[in-house]
């Protein structure tokens, strides 16, 4: 009896892809995990992984908690100092770096280094600090322009490769009575992302991690620059109005109403735009255009799994990290039924989806300077948000520029001290 | 008579141990959840603290680096404005509530129609109030546009942004207002307003000086409820604008918790320091409340 499951659950575990096989075998006592994956499709993916995981373990209990997703950004903290979970949900790069800091995720150098997480080579970068690795991402996704393909066919535009390019779609697109860009900027990080985009195009990813890091200046000549490039979108009416009254969703019925043409705006947006009733053939992504002759670079803001340091069941803890980064799984979670991402493994297979295969092609050829998490992710968080607030104040005010760089400025010497 | 001097300490006492005794839970608990904690904001707003590592302390950094922050500034400002502004919950409650203290019939429909507002969610009313300003498809456009003037965007606009909701916050706080004169009215004595008729009063001259004083006690809590209202407004700025456009609808406690414990904050030093200017003001308020209550007791008890 027992030998008949050990031999179910090595034959699981090989599916699964886990060739460490001892990992499997004796796993014992319960694995709790608190996870942020709250949306309808995420959750039946979380819950399915951690079903997966406790059959694959009959010894093994696994405890799911699923947090509300914006909840859990100021819960996490009490999470992991009072009675912490086994494993966690969390985002990578610099959002990492308060409980890196504080001791609070465990330090899985030792897996990265003793090659128990093949395949994950591309994204060890966005998981390291100070040469140390505090996680595994489960998933993530490009960031680009989302345009309404018809519309450009009528107008008989093609995708813009430069940014001059852009802006003569973009003329073309205001003459005919719309307006080139949806975006609600109330939650602010929106015009992060767009800032994000002109900053690495006009000054280079390098440049751009430099502002991020407090290295470079928000009054230099370069950040300057970058506004000057926004500036020419924001005069000639590119952007709807009002923005800053809506959210990123209330900003997508212009889109699906033709009353805006692009939105530049992460992958997760694709599944709003279908269900609005916008079909492939009205929908299409191409990257942000070139501006400057520097290599592009790109967000793909990648979510991810951690072990709380003061986890009761570390041995647990790494055989689901493990799980959840093999081949098979990432497949499996961010496939077209699941998350609709790009699997952080290289061995697993991309969906087969337009949006999703464009932006794997475009991260994986075409994104030569590097790739970024996101505005507010890569910016310390205070910073971020006093930065996106000069930001949406840019984008209403243009003329405040001066105001809000040396805000920005006094800013930066006071929060990378 | 003999037995006086061997009953105990606690049975010779015992009137004035009984009422310690019963306030001594209240007191306790007090102590614990009220005075402690705002004992522990002082405290915590002399260090610089991310919640989760060392403290450590800076004195008074906090309260220089909220001195030339303009964020704080705008704060400020907004709660001053909330303040004078929302006051004027008081005379339009106490307008409605002579204007329905008739007796006409389906009266107690019209009242519960105007309370109305008051039972419903502040987060609702911010959604309410919202829809209602939308850009354009806003009812506030409809009119205006129908009225021929130009669509206005009152929550993008930094200027208008807080007077937008503050109307909006003005809508269940009249209705609350409203309440207490309604009931206050009830007590009114028919025999001073017979006299004052009598005298000769009338309108005005009967509503200031003869209605009017009846209904001190409830301008007094009406007063001290819509200050408080005031000041603890919240709920209608995260709903309605977030603190937006730019900042600019932000008050004391909204952007104390945007240091403190929202997503981009946790710099809970930072944010005690908010809290204590915020608790400050308050103290103002409350200092004259108690002081006014304890003048009135002073006087029933002569």
């Amino acid at each position: 009896m027992l030998k008949s499951i050990k031999t179910s659950v090595a034959t699981v575990a090989m599916t699964a892809g886990l060739t460490t096989g001892a990992m499997a075998a004796d796993l014992s006592g319960t694995l709790r995990i608190i996870s942020d994956m709250s949306n309808p499709a995420p959750r039946a993916i979380m819950e399915g992984l951690a079903a997966d995981f406790d059959a694959m373990h009959p010894d093994l209990t696994v405890e799911l908690e699923v947090v509300d997703r914006e909840a859990w950004k100021s819960q996490i903290r009490n999470a992991l100092t009072a009675n912490p979970p086994d494993v966690i949900n969390w985002y990578a790069a610099n959002r990492m770096a308060p409980y890196v800091n504080a001791g609070l995720f465990e330090d899985i150098t030792g897996m990265w280094e003793g090659g128990d997480l093949p395949g994950l080579d591309s994204v060890k970068g966005a998981m390291t600090m100070d040469g140390k690795q505090y996680g595994v991402p489960y998933t993530y996704y490009q960031w680009g322009i989302y345009y309404r393909e018809d519309i450009f066919n009528e107008l008989g535009l093609t995708e813009p490769t430069t940014f001059d390019e852009e802006i003569a779609n973009c003329q073309k697109i205001i003459d005919s009575g719309r307006k080139c860009y949806t975006i609600g900027s109330k939650f602010l990080w929106t015009a992060g992302g767009w800032f994000d985009y002109l900053n690495m195009r006009t000054n280079g990813f390098d440049f751009h991690m430099k502002l991020a890091t407090g290295e470079a200046s928000w009054t230099s000549d370069e950040v300057r620059a970058t506004f000057a490039n926004w500036r020419k979108l924001v005069d000639m009416g590119a952007f709807i109005d009002d923005h800053q009254t809506y959210s990123w969703q209330e900003a997508l019925p212009f889109f699906v109403n033709g009353e805006a043409t692009a939105y530049l705006m992460g992958n997760f947006v694709v599944p709003h735009l279908r269900e609005a009733g916008l079909t492939d053939d009205q929908i299409d992504f191409y990257q942000f255009p070139k501006i400057a002759d520097v290599p592009m670079g790109e967000d793909a803001p990648t979510d991810t799994f951690h072990i709380a340091s003061g986890a009761q069941n570390k041995e647990a803890a790494r055989a689901f990290l493990q799980f959840v980064t093999s081949p098979d799984v990432q497949s499996k979670i961010n496939g077209p039924d699941g998350l609709g991402q790009l699997p952080v493994n290289a061995n697993a297979s991309v969906a087969d989806d337009e949006f999703i295969q464009q932006g794997f092609e475009m991260l994986s050829n075409n994104a030569t300077g590097g790739i970024a998490q996101f505005f507010d992710r890569d910016f310390p968080a205070e910073m971020a948000s006093v930065a996106m607030e000069g930001l949406q104040e840019f984008m209403v005010f243009p003329d405040n520029l001066e105001d809000i760089l040396n805000r920005l400025e006094s800013a930066r010497e006071r929060i990378y001290q | 008579m003999t037995n006086a001097h061997d009953t105990s300490w606690v049975r010779r006492n015992r009137m004035t141990l009984t009422p310690l005794m019963f306030l001594l839970p209240g007191v306790l608990f007090f102590l614990v959840y009220v005075i402690s904690p705002i004992l522990q904001s002082f405290n915590i707003s002399l260090y610089e603290w991310d919640g989760l590592g060392e403290a450590t302390y800076i004195g008074l950094g906090n309260y220089q680096e909220l001195m030339s922050d303009r964020a704080f500034e705008t704060s400020l400002w907004n709660n001053l404005k909330w303040l004078a502004l929302y006051l004027l919950a008081i005379p339009a409650g106490l307008f409605i509530a002579l204007f329905l203290n008739q007796t006409i019939t389906g009266m107690r429909l019209y009242k519960s129609l105007f309370f109305f507002p008051f039972v419903l969610s502040q987060v609702v009313v911010g959604l309410v109030f919202s829809w209602f300003y939308l850009p354009r498809e806003g009812l506030l456009n409809a009119v205006l546009s129908f009225l021929g003037m130009d669509a206005i965007n009152v929550l993008g606009d930094p200027t208008m942004a807080t007077y937008g909701i503050i109307a909006a916050g003005l809508w269940p706080q009249t209705a609350y207002c409203m309440i207490l004169y309604l009931t206050g009215l009830n007590a009114v004595d028919p025999e001073q307003i017979e006299a004052g008729r009598l005298d000769g009063a009338k309108g005005w001259r009967m509503l200031w000086h003869v209605i009017l004083p009846q209904l001190k006690p409830a301008t007094f809590i009406a007063f001290v409820v819509t200050i408080i209202g005031a000041l603890r407004s919240f709920d209608l700025i995260s709903i309605m604008t977030n603190g937006g456009p730019f900042g600019s609808t932000r008050v004391l406690s909204f952007y104390m918790f945007e240091k403190a414990l929202s997503e981009y904050g946790f710099r809970m030093g930072y944010g005690s320091a908010i809290a204590v200017v915020l608790f400050l003001i308050m103290l103002v308020f409350i200092g004259y409340f108690l002081w006014s209550m304890y003048q009135d007791e002073k006087a029933a008890r002569r």
